[in-house]
């Protein structure tokens, strides 16, 4: 029955349906199309085709990989057997041979995933310490008298820095405190330069800087130690570290963050030499400004008071008390002419009307006037007797005259 | 005010000379006073001006506890 029931077609597959029946099982699988697969690299080939073919193992077991042209291009590191490395890909089974393998797209060097999550750990405990927090930021300053740096003597990042700060504020001082960058001895290096900074020569700013590199070189800068050394600096800190798209825990702590050294040395120095000359130059001229706005108000003042100081002066007073008197004797005088003029005009008519009264003047118009010898005026014929001798006057003169034919 | 001018540094100078300045442009003063804050300011800025043209960037390494002159490459 065995015998039998193994020969029946319905229960046996084909090598084909057999292959592709796993090959959807393990395409199937969400799990086996997203893994990581840690091991050593070993019959690593790289036909012209630019794929490239390795195979993984470990003490137990080999897992062939494949990586097509395209992923393969996106290799950012040599491989070479005996490298343990971590892949990433999704399991498939090449039919014609029957071989499962990994269609691998990223290839990273193993360590660098723990790394990761070690960089995790420790950046999510600092930032629950505090050590990130935007309050605590300090403020770079403006002019800042000394610089620190704290980067390799020998580094591209050094050179880049101080030529940066030559052009943008050489009236600075920069003190280098210099420190392996990478590697173990790294980490004790820039804790010991930050620190001796701080204590010899409180600069106004610190700059902690390394030039480009792989992850791996950058790491003293995510080391925990640095990274508190950074947060307890007395000195602002401005970090330049990598590229720009590095984010190292040291940059988190610092309190500017520059994407690259030279950016570094820009953020320390906000204001240039040039902003220098321009405040200089508008300081200059405020300076003269406010000096003449200063004498302008004061010749408004004086013109003001001595205007006042004329008005009240004596010597107005003086004048037109002067005037007035001018006025009133031109006054007076034309007064005083009129009054003579009327006066003399008086004299005439009275001088006539007496003239009329004088009994001279009726005998200068042929009267006589007769007297008596004791000089009683004759104004009556009975003052007279015949042959009585009398004086008459006349205009010019007198003469005696005898009464004659006096009637009775 | 009491430091001679040549001593100065240029953030001291400048930021003097700013004082100065504002001083001036806000307050009135004794016609004396303006006159001296004047001609300090103008020194002042010559100071400055001194300080910027001949700036050159010190660069020094530290050294153990001690400061000495850094040769760049």
């Amino acid at each position: 029955m065995q015998q039998l029931s193994f020969l029946d077609s319905h229960s046996s597959w084909t090598v084909t349906d057999l292959t592709r029946h796993l090959r959807e099982l393990l395409e199937s699988d969400e799990v086996l199309q997203d893994a990581w697969v840690q091991g050593e690299i070993s019959n690593l080939s790289r036909p012209s085709s630019g794929h490239i073919y390795f195979s993984l193992k470990d003490s137990g077991a080999t897992l062939r990989c494949v990586m097509w042209r395209n992923a393969a291009a996106r290799l950012n590191m040599p491989l070479q057997d005996g490298m343990a490395v971590e892949v990433h890909g999704s399991l498939g089974i090449y039919e014609p041979q029957g071989q499962y393998q990994l269609y691998a797209d990223i290839i990273r060097p193993t360590g660098e995933g723990e790394l990761y999550q070690e960089f995790l750990r420790l950046k999510a405990q600092l930032e629950a310490e505090g050590l990130f927090d935007v309050e605590r930021k300090r403020h770079i300053p403006e002019l800042p008298k000394r610089i620190g740096i704290v980067t390799s003597p020998t580094g591209a990042a050094l050179r880049d820095m101080l030529n940066t700060l030559r052009r943008r504020y050489p009236l600075a001082e920069v003190i280098l405190a210099a420190s392996p960058v990478q590697g173990s001895e790294a980490p004790p290096g820039l804790v010991a330069a930050l620190q001796n900074l701080d204590r010899i020569i409180h600069p106004d700013v610190i700059l902690l800087a390394r030039g480009g590199g792989s992850i791996e070189d950058l790491w003293a800068f995510n080391d925990e130690r640095v990274v508190r050394a950074v947060f307890a600096s007395k000195a602002p800190v401005i970090s330049g570290v990598g590229h720009e798209t590095d984010f190292t825990l040291a940059d988190f702590a610092a309190d500017l963050r520059a994407p690259t050294p030279t950016a570094a040395a820009e953020l320390a120095t906000p204001v240039t030499v040039d902003d220098l000359r321009n405040y200089l130059e508008d300081a200059g001229s405020r300076l003269k400004a406010a000096l003449s706005a200063e004498l302008d108000q004061r010749h408004y003042q004086i013109d003001g008071i001595t205007s006042r100081l004329r008005y009240f002066s004596p010597v107005r007073r003086i004048q037109t008390e002067m005037q007035r008197l001018d006025d009133l004797v031109r006054r007076g005088n034309a007064a005083q002419a009129h009054r003579l003029a009327l006066s003399s005009a008086n004299l005439r008519g009275l001088g006539q009307r007496l003239g009329a009264l004088d009994p001279l003047g009726v005998l200068k118009r042929g009267y006589a006037v007769l007297s008596s010898k004791d000089g009683k005026i004759v104004s009556s014929k009975g003052q007279v007797a015949s042959g009585e001798d009398l004086r008459a006057r006349v205009q010019d003169g007198e003469f005696e005259v005898r009464v004659t034919g006096l009637e009775d | 005010m009491d430091k001679p001018i040549e001593e100065l540094t240029y953030e001291e100078a400048f930021a003097e000379l700013e004082k100065i300045v504002t001083l001036l442009e806000t307050g009135q003063r004794p016609l004396e006073e303006a006159l001296a804050l004047f001609e300090r300011g103008q020194s002042l800025g010559k100071r400055c001006a001194e300080l910027l043209e001949k700036a050159g960037l010190k660069v020094q390494q530290l050294s153990g506890e001690n400061l000495e002159s850094f040769e760049e490459e």
